[in-house]
């Protein structure tokens, strides 16, 4: 066992779990949990791609040394890319639990091997 | 949803001014320390999703009401597109065409402060909306099994 | 290293309560665990921005699934569900792991990116880096490469939580519906 990849391997293992719930689980509240835990392996997965050892947070400030700077930060780009993820996970889930609530509405159960009649 | 005791209420009281100052805080400065557009937004929207939960959906509702929302988002979300359109001015879509007078200064950052304000109003309005939506529109099927908020 | 790797065994617990969990409450509250934890992850890997961002965004999950949840009655099923679909999803997520772990052999190193061999080379990163306080004046990288570099990235990323509302919207309304 590498222990350098060790930590893409724990990340990969969240994406893991939330794909099982994904598909094994038949409440529709597990389904929407599931969702959110692949977002985070993918996230985490992402975020470890950028780091180098002992780096530095990519903000500057007034009394820091430039080269110094320049060689202990970590890759600004993930980071912006995790920071739109993040946001738009949150949208879906907030257009998953309204369609949770109309599916609970209608058929009075979050099962979803209840919901068989897909009539209007 | 009638709101919740006093004692939520007077804490709501205490604690809200200083919630809303900090998301500003976060989205003013985001180009010089953590924080930004998103992460003040939706702390934005905490704070008014406090105020709904506390106080109930009768007492705020001049405040943040469906419509409101709908129209700040809208308004958030044009203001990022006409920030970026005025960048053809400096010859390219998003162009940052403002004098930058020095650096780690307040107004260093040309447009990047605007368009965090920008962003930052477009997304607590939407998170304040989709809670909104949840909460208030309720259908005829009011009487859930254990379903009064 | 090491605080790192409890960390995420810590993320995988909770998602498995989380997961595995009977009642509704459990499920939500562990879910919860999971992105504080992911949270003080983020913040040890040097991004204190995704760290505010991931509890925020946290919290208001949170409420909405709280809001979905907790005041519905959970008419539960667990007990008759299908062990072939359980069996076929270990499988397939062993198979994942089991793929992912043979390509992480490729890869370079934990801590070791492809920007840090030499600060001067023309990647992505270091182009940022090098010329994005002079050319932005935001001491803020992130904000820097977000809202200038990438401008594009967050139109598009508003387009979508636009269309998520409006989504939500015409989900949740009743007006305009005359079927009861």
């Amino acid at each position: 066992m590498n222990l350098q990849t060790l930590p893409f391997l724990l990340a990969m293992i969240v994406v893991a779990v939330g794909l099982y719930a994904v598909v094994c689980k038949k409440n529709l509240i597990k389904i929407i949990v599931g969702i959110i835990i692949l977002d985070y392996g993918a996230n985490l997965f992402l975020m470890l791609t950028g780091y180098r050892e002992n780096g530095l947070a990519p903000i500057r400030t007034a009394n820091m040394n430039a080269d110094n700077f320049l060689n202990s930060s970590v890759d600004p780009v993930p980071q912006a890319l995790i920071l739109t993820s993040i946001v738009i996970g949150l949208g879906t889930v907030a257009l998953m639990t309204a369609l949770a609530i109309r599916i609970y509405e209608k058929y009075e159960t979050f099962d979803i091997s209840e919901i068989k009649q897909l009539k209007g | 949803m009638k709101g919740m005791t006093i004692i939520v209420k007077e804490v709501t009281t205490l604690v809200i001014g200083f919630i809303l100052l900090y998301s500003i805080n976060l989205i003013l400065t985001g180009h010089l320390t953590p924080g930004g557009g998103f992460v003040g937004g939706v702390m934005l929207a905490c704070g008014f999703i406090l105020m709904v939960l506390s106080y109930g959906k009768e007492k705020v509702n001049s405040l943040i009401s469906d419509r409101s929302t709908t129209v700040w988002d809208c308004s958030g979300a044009f203001a990022f597109l006409v920030i970026a359109l005025l960048g053809y001015f400096a010859g390219d879509f998003f162009a940052n065409f403002f004098a930058q007078p020095g650096n780690f200064r307040l107004f260093s950052g040309g447009t990047i402060p605007l368009a965090n304000i920008a962003i930052g109003i477009k997304v607590g309005a939407c998170m304040a909306g989709a809670f909104i939506a949840l909460t208030l529109f309720r259908g005829p099927a009011e009487s859930f099994p254990g379903g009064k908020l | 290293m090491a605080i790192l790797i409890v960390l995420s065994l810590f993320v995988i617990l909770a998602a498995i309560v989380a997961v595995e969990a009977k009642d509704l409450l459990s499920t939500v509250i562990s879910i919860g665990a999971a992105g504080l934890m992911l949270s003080v992850i983020f913040l040890m890997l040097g991004a204190p921005d995704l760290a505010i961002t991931q509890v925020v965004v946290e919290v208001l999950c949170l409420v909405l699934l709280i809001r979905t949840a907790i005041l519905r009655e959970d008419t539960t099923f667990e007990a008759r569900r299908d062990r072939f679909i359980v069996a076929a999803g270990l499988v397939g997520a062993g198979l994942l792991v089991a793929v992912a772990y043979a390509a992480l052999q490729a890869m370079v190193g934990f801590g070791n990116p492809l920007m840090a061999a030499d600060p001067e080379s023309l990647t992505l990163a270091n182009q940022y880096l090098n010329h994005g306080l002079e050319k932005t004046g935001a001491a803020n990288y992130v904000m820097a490469v977000l809202l200038d570099f990438r401008a594009y990235d967050t139109l598009g990323e508003a387009t979508v939580i636009f269309c998520s509302i409006i989504g939500v919207y015409a989900v949740i309304r009743k007006v305009g519906k005359t079927t009861t």
